[in-house]
């Protein structure tokens, strides 16, 4: 897009048009730097010897880029191969369940017509409204109750509620898939149930891609409520909380901990590169309801 | 007879899978969701802690939560957290109108900007506590520009400037998901209308001014509202960097303390009531403000006709203007 703009732009080059350029480029160039800076810091003192990071400045480069010493280091400390088998599970179960609740959810809320189907939509419009970590202090106590604190089935009920913004990218996406794919296939014999699952589910795809997106960030960076409810920091972390070994007596090891920091952000970094457009048209469209 | 009897059948297999695609999804929001929100309520009226006697103290809890200076305090700070989305909004809106013309590199650049939207509370916590740490990452840069170590405050504990310190991390986190949001609604524009603009001869701000900016300004106006009630509940910086030390914690790490380090349950709910009361009463001024703005349907969704004759009209002034200039 716009470029044919450029192209045009490239024959008279105007003062107007290199100061564009320049000033372009500048702001472009300047905030990446800053976007990326305390990431590089990271990566540059996680390959350092703990001698190298006694003596040398922060930013000056490692002896060895490839010292991984400290990651092997940081992984065991951390317990972060536990804290990657449960976050992987925790994002597999959660993920599934809040696609199957909220498809079928913004199914029944787009095709049928019945008393309460505006109520249902307040009621979770309303709910994206309310202070989550509030009113932790209560659903505390009934996680309590239920004997669902400290076991990971309990964390995964927890999350796997649906929210506005999913509902609401489902439903939009109905809205474009026509009633009459209903209406043959039920002329046809086919009960409503099978007309979800065979029929309207496949072609749901990038709706849940979407939300898949959205709902997989959000859940494998979450540490508030993972932090409260799976207590067992040794056989219960997350990537996100096993990163609390390194508060404490190892708060000052630096070396370590950008290690761990680093090792926690690398899945989010693969399915970036990989994902790139899809994430950015899931930020787009999930930003939209706010 | 036939039909209505086929009628009722159907009715009755729609009832059927309308039962059993609501119940699991209304049975968690009433239980993680409303049920502790009018539990919350009823504690806004009680004294007491999570185990032992509960009082009825009436409005006392409410009162408390516009007299405690603590709790004042922080009301006062969520204005750092405005200014800063403010500055959020602006910059990233900045950033997606310079690539939305041609910028080499432009996905390697976006990504970079886009990338710390992705990274966990915890990790930015730690990044920025090493960040900033006396003679560290940013102290270092500061000084390869020419600034003197002695001059430099710390960024963490002088109260003089800390605050800036965790709204800029806070910056660093989501502007790259703002600028993709706007970049998004920027690139929904016919790209007719970008060539139709160039070939005209409209220089960058008339591009800015007459196309991108109507093809944005709702969801513009949308963030800064959500951004400026978001920083009453701000949150994460304070909590994973400085735990609300030295004058860092903003009303929902003091709420936080207060119901579990106090455990003044009471209290901590009462202040969660307040908070949503703020958010309802700014929902409300949101949309009465949106009405307003848009009272003359110039929005979005006007066809694309419209737009282009609308389009058309702007050129014809743009010319003129320039003609006359």
């Amino acid at each position: 897009m716009a470029k044919t703009t450029a192209a045009k732009v490239r024959h008279h080059y105007s003062a107007g048009t290199i100061i564009w350029e320049i000033i372009k480029y500048a702001s472009v160039i300047l905030c990446s730097f800053i976007a990326i800076l305390p990431i590089v810091s990271c990566v540059i003192t996680a390959a350092k010897t703990p001698e190298e990071y006694q003596t040398t400045n922060v930013m000056t480069p490692p002896a060895n880029w490839l010292n991984f010493s400290n990651y092997l280091e940081a992984f065991k400390t951390a317990n972060m191969g536990t804290a990657f088998r449960n976050s992987l599970i925790i994002l597999v179960f959660v993920l599934l369940g809040s696609i199957i609740i909220g498809t079928q959810l913004a199914y029944v809320l787009n095709r049928f017509k019945f008393p309460g189907n505006a109520l249902i939509r307040n009621m979770f419009t309303f709910a994206a409204l309310l202070p989550g970590i509030a009113m932790q202090v209560v659903v505390y106590e009934i996680m309590t109750n239920l004997h669902l604190v400290n076991t990971m089935y309990g964390y995964i009920i927890m999350m796997c509620g649906t929210d506005v913004m999913s509902i609401y990218i489902y439903i939009q996406y109905f809205e474009n898939l026509p009633v009459s794919l209903d209406e043959s296939a039920f002329m046809d014999g086919a009960s409503y149930f099978r007309i979800f699952y065979s029929i309207l589910l496949p072609l749901l795809k990038p709706a849940i891609v979407t939300n898949l997106i959205l709902k997989g960030v959000g859940v494998y960076n979450e540490y508030y409520c993972a932090n409260l409810y799976l207590q067992d920091k040794r056989a219960l972390c997350t990537v996100a909380t096993s990163l609390y070994t390194f508060t404490g007596p190892l708060g000052s090891q630096y070396n370590m901990i950008c290690a761990g920091v680093i090792m926690s952000l690398l899945p989010a970094l693969i399915v970036f590169i990989a994902l790139q457009n899809q994430i950015y048209s899931g930020v787009a469209a999930g930003a939209v309801k706010g | 007879m036939e039909i209505s009897k086929g009628w009722n059948a159907r009715k009755k297999k729609q009832l059927q899978v309308i039962i059993a695609f609501t119940i699991v999804p209304l049975f968690l929001l009433i239980l993680f969701t409303y049920y502790p929100f009018l539990e919350m309520i009823r504690y806004s009226f009680y004294n007491m802690k999570y185990i032992g006697p509960r009082k009825f103290v009436g409005w006392r809890n409410y009162v408390q939560v516009f007299t405690r200076p603590d709790i004042i305090r922080t009301l006062l700070l969520s204005l750092y957290y405005m200014v800063g989305s403010v500055v959020q909004v602006a910059l990233a809106l900045y950033l997606a109108t310079i690539f939305c013309f041609k910028v080499k590199g432009e996905n390697l650049w976006k990504g970079f900007i886009f990338f710390p939207y992705l990274i966990n509370g915890i990790a930015i916590g730690f990044i920025f506590k090493f960040f900033y740490t006396r003679g560290f990452v940013l102290d270092t840069v500061l000084q390869v520009i020419g600034f003197d170590l002695e001059n430099l405050p710390y960024w963490l504990k002088d109260q003089k400037i800390n605050n800036w310190s965790l709204v800029f991390t806070s910056i660093w986190r989501y502007m790259g998901s703002n600028m993709v949001l706007f970049l998004g609604a920027m690139m929904s524009v016919d790209d007719t209308l970008y060539e139709a603009a160039s070939l005209d001869g409209a220089n960058k701000w008339q591009t800015f001014r007459h196309i991108i900016l109507p093809s944005i300004k709702t969801i513009v106006t949308l963030n800064i509202i959500l951004s400026i009630t978001g920083s009453l509940s701000a949150f994460e910086p304070p909590y994973v960097i400085t735990s609300g030390a030295n004058g860092t914690g903003t009303f929902f790490v003091v709420m936080n303390d207060i119901a579990h380090t106090s455990q003044k349950v009471g209290l901590a709910s009462a202040m969660a009531v307040f908070l949503l009361f703020v958010i309802i009463v700014a929902k409300f001024v949101q949309d009465a403000l949106f009405k307003y703005i848009f009272r003359n349907a110039d929005t979005d969704d006007e066809s694309a006709d419209v737009a282009r004759a609308r389009k058309k009209a702007q050129k014809a002034a743009a010319r003129k203007a320039k003609g006359g200039a």
